[in-house]
């Protein structure tokens, strides 16, 4: 979808080396390229004058002029500054004056707090706490009906006072409840509502002076464009957000959002929400946020999407028939499935660095298609012929390209791969014998 | 008076809903009237303008199309006075919406064949508040309409939806969380034929789009509406967060690779977003841009039209509420 920035800054710095010396005019070019790719990362327009203007000095004063590999200098200041504004150290949660710790919960409608409100007492409590989880959401349709499922789901306490009660009420009531029963920490779910909506805000205000809450978090979600700057800066002027949770970060979205928001209100981003599921909540690491607006590939999170999708023991058996050489046809299918169900195939080769660019000049079109095709033909075969694909002949393969509706040379084609891999792995498995791999190859990605 | 026209096909006047759009477009169209209220077209316009337009979340691209094409036209015409520039700006912005016009088709409803909507769209862009608002839409027409409720993932995504269904008093049709979407669309689309419904609109799960296997689902929800009628559904409408940055263009070409979107609603106009997308969704995708939700009540739907989308936001033509 996007170059990448490291594309075309080396495109920019190419150009560029042809004539010998860079100039300061160079220099420009390339910081034009730096401030379109975080535009189109929906970073903040403002956060982007600033950060750009930084860059540039650094790139002047120093490195870039006399780099051998310009393009290389540039990326690596882009990506120091960017880390710098995002934060150098993860920000953990406050700890309470006294207990019980109070979270509240904050932001636009549809943002994800409910869902968050969820995935962090569930997180707490694998940290050997007791959560009570607080409705005070009585706007939204069934709101209180989706905490209170979420609490089934989770077995987690929760208090609602119905939709009747005022909300502010219902806040105290329910710190008083958890200070009863020795529940801590106590997370608050408070209604989505517009920053400009002032009832609603001044109902926020109302809501933390009765609580006093340990930590205001302003739950954003990533796929916010220019505006989340004027969210972010509405609710900390009237609320001192403490900490930012992301959220919808499983998505394709670039993530500037989160620049823009903490560069403005130097509120650190704590939580990201990575997943539809209850555990899909991870700490901040600021290096990934800025290889990913960046578009530099996400190397650590394709590994976790290959992680969440095979288990260990699966993967062991599997790397042992492949240093045996016993990797047949059907393993290979297992995998192409598993590939699959990580996503579709041209974004999950972006995340690779390099990768992106690389198809793209080759101008090579990867299709979900070709999965189908090669699935085709391996579902088109006996077991049998799975195992032993080295004895599929002239008739065999003709009635396996009819099944699958290829023809002969695809089967072929296929076929010839296979064995070319088989020949590869079988090697590998002889270097391994002889000690000369490590013992866990990711074989399973 | 620019509302007006806007919402010229609404039954009942409403307040609140002009007073949502209001607040949205105060900002911006303040700013664009000001920036060209000046006395000579210069460098400095374009500058700003650029900012202005990629702060409303109209994108990299389309900022720097536009700001192109303003230069070429003062250019070619010998421009001198500002206000000319920006009746040329308005009218390139028109021009860019109406891409997401032009290929609108006209919809017919057939008495005794049940008109299927599906709604669709990443997660808390608003798809349930806008099945609402579509309901109230259609009844005001006089016509019947019952909701499926085909979110089945999400808590008490259920729940909501009836809590809409009485207020509109539309009949719902549900299973328990957890049930097969399919099979609530397959009972919904019988109800539907047996209790002559003109209009049945089928909620689904939010999913992002980058999730393969729920992308799929939705094909599939399809192939069973369409075992009842053929041409179901007539509209599959993609709902978007006007307050999303370019991601939103990224997830209307994706549902459109997955099921053929048929129309598109910006949802959550009422917010202080400036619904920037809908200039590169109708300039990359040109997939009908149909209505745009304002606000938090049913009867906060409009439907979409590029010159009072472009003058209220941005021009604030009509002022004087």
């Amino acid at each position: 979808m996007f170059e990448s920035l490291s594309d075309r800054l080396n495109e920019t710095f190419g150009r560029l080396n042809k004539k010998g010396r860079l100039t300061e005019a160079d220099v420009d070019d390339a910081m034009r390229e730096v401030r379109r790719a975080l535009l189109e990362a929906d970073v903040n327009f403002k956060v982007v004058k600033d950060f750009v203007a930084k860059v540039r000095a650094r790139a002047v004063g120093q490195d870039v002029l006399r780099s051998l590999t310009p393009a290389q200098t540039a990326i690596g200041i882009v990506n120091e500054e960017l880390i710098n504004v995002l934060g150098r150290e993860r920000e953990d949660l406050l700890a309470p004056v006294r207990p019980p710790q109070i979270l509240m919960m904050v932001g636009l409608n549809g943002a994800g707090k409910t869902t968050h409100t969820g995935k962090l007492a569930l997180h707490l409590r694998k940290q050997g706490r007791s959560p009570l989880m607080v409705a005070a959401d009585v706007y939204r349709p069934a709101a209180i009906n989706q905490l209170q499922a979420l609490g089934k789901q989770i077995d987690m306490p929760v208090y609602e006072e119905g939709t009747g009660r005022n909300p502010v009420d219902i806040a105290a009531n329910a710190v008083r409840y958890a200070q009863e029963r020795g529940l801590n920490p106590v997370i608050v779910d408070t209604a989505g509502r517009l920053q400009i909506d002032e009832r609603l805000m001044q109902e926020l205000v109302d809501i933390r002076d009765r609580i006093n809450p340990t930590e205001i978090l302003l739950v954003a979600d990533a796929m916010t464009g220019q505006e989340a700057v004027g969210v972010a800066e509405a609710f900390n002027a009237r609320l001192n957000v403490t900490g930012l949770v992301l959220t919808k970060m499983d998505g394709d979205a670039r993530g500037g959002a989160a620049l823009s928001i903490r560069a403005v209100t130097g509120v650190p981003i704590k939580f990201i929400g990575t997943g539809e599921k209850l555990d899909a909540l991870e700490p901040f690491y600021p290096e990934r946020l800025a290889g990913r607006i960046l578009g530099m590939g996400d190397v650590l999170s394709l590994v976790e999407k290959a992680q969440e999708l095979t288990d260990e023991k699966d993967a062991q058996r599997l790397q042992d028939r492949m240093l045996k050489g016993h990797f047949d046809l059907e393993d290979f299918l297992d995998q192409l499935q598993k590939i699959k169900k990580m996503g579709p195939l041209n974004q999950l080769l972006e995340m690779i660095p390099g990768v992106g660019a690389q198809l793209r000049q080759a101008k090579a079109e990867i299709s979900d298609d070709d999965y189908k095709q090669i699935e085709g033909i391996i579902h088109s075969m006996t077991p049998w012929e799975r195992r032993h694909p080295e004895r599929i002949g002239g008739s065999r393969r003709r009635r396996i390209a009819r099944g699958s509706g290829t023809r002969g040379s695809d089967v072929n084609q296929l076929l010839t791969q296979f064995k070319q891999m088989q020949t590869m792995m079988n090697q590998m498995g002889r270097m391994a014998k002889k000690g000369k791999l490590p013992k866990n190859l990711p074989f399973d990605i | 008076m620019v509302l007006n026209r806007l919402f010229r096909r609404r039954s009942a006047p409403d307040v609140q809903l002009e007073q949502g759009l209001e607040k949205t477009r105060r900002s911006v169209f303040s700013e664009i009237t000001r920036l060209f209220d000046r006395s000579a077209i210069d460098e400095e316009l374009y500058v700003d303008l650029e900012m202005l337009l990629i702060q409303a979340d109209l994108g990299w691209d389309v900022s720097q199309q536009l700001v192109a094409e303003l230069r070429a036209r003062v250019t070619r015409d010998r421009l001198r006075d500002p206000a000319d520039a920006r009746e040329v700006l308005r009218t390139e912005m028109v021009k860019l919406l109406e891409l997401a016009t032009r290929n609108r088709k006209v919809k017919i409803l057939q008495r005794g064949v049940p008109f299927v909507i599906m709604v669709a769209g990443v997660n808390g862009v608003g798809k349930t508040t806008s099945i609402a608002k579509l309901a109230a839409y259609h009844q005001r027409f006089g016509r019947s309409v019952m909701l499926a409720a085909g979110d089945t993932f999400r808590a008490a995504a259920i729940d909501q939806l009836a809590v809409w269904g009485d207020r509109i008093n539309a009949p719902v049709i549900a299973h328990r969380q957890g049930a097969d979407p399919g099979a609530v669309v397959f009972d919904a689309m019988q109800a539907a034929h047996n209790r002559n419904v003109d209009v049945l609109i089928v909620d689904t799960a939010g999913r992002l789009h980058n999730k393969a296997n729920l992308m799929f689902e939705l094909t599939k929800i399809r192939k069973v509406m369409q075992r009842h009628v053929s041409e179901a559904p007539q509209e599959v409408l993609l709902v978007i967060d006007a307050t999303s940055g370019q991601n939103g263009l990224i997830q209307a070409k994706e549902f459109a690779k997955s099921v053929e979107i048929t129309d598109i609603m910006i949802a959550k106009l009422d917010s202080t977003s400036k619904g920037g997308i809908a200039f590169s969704v109708a300039k990359e995708l040109g997939t009908p841009i149909s209505y745009v939700g304002t606000g938090e009540k049913v009867t906060d739907l409009a439907e979409f039209r590029p010159d009072t989308y472009v003058d209220s936001l941005f021009f604030g033509v009509g002022e004087g509420l």
